[in-house]
């Protein structure tokens, strides 16, 4: 590497000593590091009173989102297949692993990779919903590989009603009780792409999904 | 970019005068103002939020030191790298390093205002790389050799014609002339690019101590793709960024759309924390971290510091009557509107650009909509007065103030004269407005000024009190 550790050290170095100096003091000592990592935030959550499936379901709709309620995980396939029917998609899909399992239709062909430039339809399975804004929450990993999210025209989420949680917070103690950690990537999504960039006009589909479709089971 | 605030005033005639511009600002400022109202009407808690955001960036820039320590902590656990830049050049050479080690042909970017503070992609370019804005709005003004005209409409300048035009010139006919088609031909063509990528360059809106993570917040899915298809993923970010968890971030997240673009949320909030895992599909598989003071640090001493508290979402412009008259581009740097011209002067001298502080009308808006409540109009009239001790100010306007003082501390002389003034300026009124002020031309050549009655406040105020 041409830019030397050691120049960064001393940026390093010098930035804090800066900011400690604009501050005028020294570093913090062991109690007061003690107290900040101590800290706990507690902020106001916008309150409201709907019950939880029924926000999420409004504030998702309202972005552009569809959504189909089927009664058990085993009708997901099918759900799949008549969206696939109805947007007149190609019989092939990039499916997350996390539903590997799940009865697909014969004579699809289906993969659990990363997309590629062609894809056109993914299938994932999202690790929460968030009712506040009505936003799937997805972890990568080799069951969910993020470019699934951004690449087809047309991403199908499947999310439990279960996993619908009420605030952001809530969907961040979701995360903290992995046991692998932070995900690379949470992708928090409400709705397909959009852009506003041209005149201030609403677009879909600007560089992720033109479609985003939520098939809630439960 | 090449500073060039010096030209405001020039610039802003221009502006003015040009009417494509005048259209599109007339068109963002209905938009952006009309859905901000209406979803801080839909949030009772919104000031409460506004609050509780001003004393958290408060109590993050009393502990910056260790909140950027705890940071670089959690990247480096999670396998990323931290380097710290002092200044543009330093991060510029950091990044330049990164992608030239790699090998770096082709480096797609979502939108970074820090990058543009940087003048990152001139040295990309320099070094023989093709460099990609991915943001439509970027790509757009990209295509037209143009700086940013606003932080997050960065092409709110430009008409449909005009972007018709630039697509036209760069992809080939037919010219499309609708925006469902200029959107899909800037897909099609970007998609490719995600892919080539050597280098995904991206900002970061939050960077959270707890997990080591860099947020990005948007609309468009630009940055997502840029940071996962690449090999190598870049975030650049101001040191003041940095929140302490990933509850402190909801806060911000909360303000955030609502305050930039009137949203309730952007369709993609993305966390990214490290490189691909070793079981990955897909991801970056390397993940750095650019923090670059460029300032920042020097701000936190004195009563600049509250500038710091800053989270980009543009409110202040959009509600600024200046920048709604002139656009950006007239600002002549990086950051326009009101935070622009508290920044401008403070990053790159108070004599580069003297006249952003002064073309504030010290209305307000932008304090009362501001979602971390900084004290913009004050700052500005603390530059104001740093310029008066520091000699920038004009001589002439100097003297003017110095005599302006002399009188205004002398009550009775104060009100014979303003008497005088009353009566002179009522009685070359034309139904009650004046068309040309001698010695005031450059006032009145755009707009009349409403003439006085002929009688002081203070006459009037007396004259009632007498009725009573």
């Amino acid at each position: 590497m041409n830019a030397p550790a050691n120049a960064s050290g001393n940026a390093r170095d010098a930035i804090l000593k800066s900011v400690r100096d604009a501050l005028r003091r020294d570093p913090l000592d062991a109690t007061q590091v003690a107290a900040l990592d101590a800290r706990v935030p507690r902020h106001t959550r916008p309150a409201h009173d709907e019950d939880l499936v029924t926000r999420f379901m409004r504030k998702f709709e309202s972005r552009a989102g569809t959504i189909e309620r089927v009664a058990s995980r085993d009708a997901v396939p099918a759900a799949v297949e008549a969206y696939r029917l109805a947007h007149r998609l190609p019989q092939r899909a990039a499916v997350g692993a996390a539903l590997k399992d799940l009865a697909w239709p014969d004579g699809w062909l289906i993969h659990h990779e990363a997309a590629g430039i062609t894809e056109a339809l993914a299938v994932s399975r999202a690790l929460c919903g968030i009712a506040e804004t009505g936003s799937l929450m997805l972890a990568s990993g080799p069951h969910s590989p993020t470019t699934h999210n951004f690449v087809p025209d047309d991403h199908v989420v499947v999310l439990e009603t279960a996993r619908i949680v009420d605030h952001f917070e809530d969907g961040w103690t979701e995360l903290r009780a992995r046991p692998e950690g932070m995900p690379r990537a949470t992708n928090i999504i409400s709705g397909p792409s959009r852009t506003a960039d041209v005149e201030q006009t609403i677009q879909l589909g600007a560089h992720g999904p033109r479609r985003v479709h939520v098939i809630l089971v439960g | 970019m090449q500073i060039r605030s010096d030209e405001f005033k020039e610039r802003s005639v221009f502006a003015i005068h040009d009417a494509n511009l005048q259209t599109a600002l007339g068109r963002a400022r209905y938009g952006f103002v009309g859905k901000r109202a209406q979803q801080v009407a839909d949030l009772p808690e919104f000031e409460q939020l506004r609050e509780e955001a001003k004393n958290l960036k408060n109590h993050v820039l009393d502990n910056l030191d260790h909140y950027l320590a705890r940071y670089e902590q959690a990247v480096v656990a999670s396998g990323g790298q931290v380097h710290w830049a002092r200044d543009a050049e330093e991060a510029r050479k950091i990044i330049l390093g990164i992608c030239k080690r790699v090998g770096a042909k082709t480096v797609t970017k979502g939108k970074s205002m820090v990058s543009e503070e940087i003048d990152l992609n001139e040295a990309l370019i320099d070094n023989g790389m093709e460099v990609v804005e991915t943001d439509l709005g970027e790509y757009i003004i990209q295509l037209a050799h143009e700086p940013p005209s606003h932080i997050i409409a960065p092409a709110v300048h430009k008409t449909k014609d005009q972007v018709s035009d630039l697509f036209e010139a760069a992809h080939g006919g037919p010219r499309k002339t609708q925006v469902p088609e200029l959107v899909d031909e800037a897909r099609r063509v970007l998609r490719d690019k995600y892919f080539r990528a050597d280098v995904g360059i991206t900002g970061g809106n939050f960077l959270v101590a707890e997990t080591g993570s860099s947020i990005i917040v948007t609309n468009e899915g630009n940055g997502d793709l840029t940071q996962t298809l690449a090999k190598v993923h870049i975030v650049t970010s101001g040191i003041e960024r940095v929140v302490p968890t990933l509850d402190d971030a909801t806060l911000f997240l909360r303000l955030l759309a609502r305050s930039a673009t009137g949203q309730e949320t952007e369709t993609y909030t993305t966390i990214s924390t490290g490189p691909r895992r070793a079981d990955d599909l897909d991801g970056p598989e390397e993940y750095h971290v650019v923090l670059v003071d460029n300032g920042r640090s020097k701000m936190l001493a004195g009563r600049f510091r509250d500038m710091l508290r800053c989270i980009r979402c543009g409110a202040c412009m959009n509600h600024c009557p200046v920048y709604g008259a002139v656009g950006g581009h007239a600002y002549g740097w990086v950051y326009p509107g009101p935070m622009g011209s508290v920044l401008t002067p403070l990053i790159k001298g108070l004599d580069a650009a003297y006249d952003l502080p002064n073309a504030c009308t010290l209305n307000g808006r932008c304090q009362s909509v501001c979602p971390v409540k900084i004290p913009l109009p004050e700052l500005l009239r603390e530059l104001r007065h740093l310029q008066h001790q520091q000699n920038i100010t004009p001589v002439m306007q100097k003297r003017a103030l110095g005599i302006w003082r002399w009188v205004a501390t002398r009550p009775k002389l104060y009100h014979a004269l303003e008497q005088l003034a009353a009566r002179a300026l009522s009685g070359i009124a034309r139904r009650g407005r004046i068309r040309r002020l001698p010695l005031a031309g450059g006032w009145t050549d755009s707009r009349d000024l409403p003439a006085p009655t002929g009688r002081t406040f203070l006459e009037l105020w007396q004259g009632k009190r007498g009725q009573r």
